[in-house]
């Protein structure tokens, strides 16, 4: 998770990505840094982020963008 | 069979008459037949495009599914019996099969579209390269009919067959429900393009006729038919007259033209989404928005984000995600930060996607190097603003104006601007007059030439200059209460019995008196019928 937030603060430092549960809904982050985001998840976990995952309520806030990682991680 | 024709307005008293008259079980179906018969009127041939287009879905839809249950049932029936490997090995080759199913599918489609709309600007484009390198040889352009709305009923199709592929929509089982998602006669001419999720289930639930549902419908289809028929079919007579003459009209005409054509654009495609959502609400259907008051953005990012929404996040979603996020483009992102560093190596994947997307964009809307052009500087200006952010960013740190009055008008007079200019690609001849236009704005700007003559010369008459003057301030006034307080419909139906009355008896006296229907006037086609 440390990992991640880091991603996210790095692109975003003014968000607070501990409580943010609206990224998308209040349009805090756009598809650049979706894509950028996603991106540097491949390079820290190694893993890939379909593009069918890409809705809202993975990318709302940071824990549902880290239980999404855990969960393509496991498959 | 234009929404502005006389004929058009008599198809949907019937319609509408029988939509509410009928047994409701038959609703949906009355309402398919209802939408071949308006396409059969536009074209008997065009019958059979949409036809295929949507056995072709149908039948690839029903594999899909097909092989996402067996996937499922295998999962279930060997739990705990075989491998996390196995069970990987065994997902990746139904997922093959499933890819291989979309890509015929979407070759299929996409290749009627290609053939129909894009042969002949292919043969003038390989014409124009023999003719340059002196050959005598010319290819024969084909005579192909362009089937009404292709674009969109296309593009609204395989977004379906995406979402089934990928497991966000299902499979619909009657082939004439689906018929009717891609067939739905108010929204096959100019969209919205929407998504078989957001819209079937209003399409085909039973509707009871509510007063209220049918008065909002009524109220948004008179909207839209003031803005097309006031506004945008008189203003395109000066449009024209600026465009199609540009030895005449030079210098501050061209920002005339510019400014004009904005307007035009404006509220004969926001216009007629309006006549489409409200016709759709008049049976109870709720069609998605396409526009949330587009000339109020601040930047293009956000106009993009506010005009023509539907067809922006069907890029996003089936083009600009995929290619971003696909393997490769993730393996060539790793290795352009290795070889270029951090900063611009991650920059990389967002411009080469967004390049395909605006490339793409430019040519959905027409077989012409201005679209392509018109594309490519929507691209360009969002990778330079993306690059000026810390620039900006150091700008609002050191100067306090964010939050202002007077800098929030700045950025949206800015950005109405920029949209305009680029628009250009879409008004002149071809791309190189738009491009010594552009400079023609500037080198012959002369102030005195911008006189009542001059402007009662492009075919208005004063009264009708001011009658656009008098509707821009009541669209902005209209768009001002919908940004702060939310439905002016709301607002309306709330202020005692009488008001919804008078207003809409106002309107649609507006719409009768000053259409422009008279002489001189052509009733003109919306400008994204043609897409």
């Amino acid at each position: 998770m440390e990992a991640l937030m880091e991603i996210l603060e790095n692109l975003h430092p003014e968000i607070d990505f501990n409580t943010c549960e609206t990224l998308i809904d209040d349009n805090l982050i756009d598809s650049f840094d979706i894509v950028t985001i996603i991106s540097e998840i491949n390079e820290e976990y190694d893993v890939v982020i379909p593009a069918e995952e890409i809705v809202p309520d993975n990318f709302n806030s940071a824990k549902a963008l880290y239980a999404l990682i855990q969960r393509l991680e496991d498959e | 069979m234009l929404f502005t024709d006389y004929s058009f307005i008599g198809f949907l008293a019937v319609v509408f008459v029988l939509y509410y008259g009928l047994p409701k079980k038959c609703q949906w179906p009355f309402l398919l037949i209802a939408s071949y018969v308006f396409y059969f009127i536009a074209s008997p041939s065009y019958l059979i495009f949409i036809a295929a287009t949507t056995v072709s879905t149908y039948l690839v839809s029903l594999k899909l599914d097909g092989l996402e249950t067996a996937q499922k049932a295998y999962l279930a029936e060997h739990k705990g019996q075989i491998s996390r490997e196995e069970k990987k090995e065994y997902k990746a080759g139904i997922k093959a099969k499933k890819w291989k199913w979309l890509l015929v599918c979407l070759f299929f489609n996409l290749g009627i579209l290609a053939v129909l709309k894009y042969t002949n600007f292919t043969i003038a484009n390989i014409n124009g390269l023999l003719q340059a390198f002196h050959s005598d040889r010319q290819l024969s352009f084909l005579n192909l009919v362009l089937p009404m709305g292709i674009s969109f009923y296309t593009f609204q199709t395989m977004g379906y067959i995406i979402d089934v592929y990928r497991g966000t929509s299902k499979a619909e089982k009657n082939l004439f429900k689906l018929a009717l998602f891609v067939s739905f006669f108010p929204q096959l001419v100019q969209g919205p393009i929407s998504r078989f999720n957001d819209l079937a289930k209003s399409l085909f639930e039973v509707h009871y006729f509510d007063p209220k549902v049918v008065s909002y419908g009524l109220y948004r289809i008179l909207w839209g038919y003031f803005k097309k028929v006031v506004v945008a079919d008189r203003i395109l007579t000066a449009v024209n007259a600026i465009i199609q003459n540009p030895d005449t009209y030079q210098g501050g005409f061209v920002f005339v033209g510019m400014m004009f054509y904005a307007f035009e654009l404006y509220a004969d495609f926001t216009g007629g989404i309006d006549i489409t959502i409200g016709i759709a609400q008049t049976m109870g259907i709720t069609v998605t928005e396409n526009f949330r008051r587009p000339y109020f953005s601040k930047n293009i990012k956000e106009y993009w984000n506010r005009w023509h929404i539907t067809m922006g996040t069907w890029f996003t979603d089936y083009i600009f995600y995929p290619i971003s996020v696909c393997k490769p483009m993730l393996k060539f992102s790793k290795f352009s930060r290795n070889t270029f560093g951090e900063k611009i190596g991650k920059r990389v994947p967002v411009y080469l996607s967004s390049f395909v997307v605006w490339f793409t964009t430019g040519i959905w809307h027409g077989a012409s190097w201005n679209f392509i052009v018109w594309g490519l500087m929507n691209f360009v200006v969002i990778m330079i603003s993306e690059e000026l952010e810390p620039l900006y960013r150091k700008f609002h740190a050191r100067f306090d104006v964010k939050g202002k009055a007077w800098y929030g008008v700045f950025e949206i007079v800015r950005t109405i601007l920029l949209m305009s200019a680029i628009r250009m690609f879409d008004c002149y001849r071809d791309v190189p007059l738009t491009f010594r236009m552009y400079g023609n704005m500037f080198t012959h700007f002369d102030i005195r030439a911008l006189n009542a003559e001059a402007f009662l010369g492009l075919g208005l008459s004063g009264a009708d200059y001011l009658l656009l003057f008098v509707c821009l301030l009541i669209i902005l006034t209209v768009s001002i209460v919908q940004e702060r307080k939310g439905s002016v419909r709301d607002i309306i139906f709330t202020s005692g019995a009488a008001w919804k009355y008078v207003v809409f008896g106002v309107l649609m006296l507006i719409v009768i008196v000053f259409g422009a229907y008279g002489i001189g006037y052509d009733q003109s086609q919306f400008i994204y019928n043609q897409f």
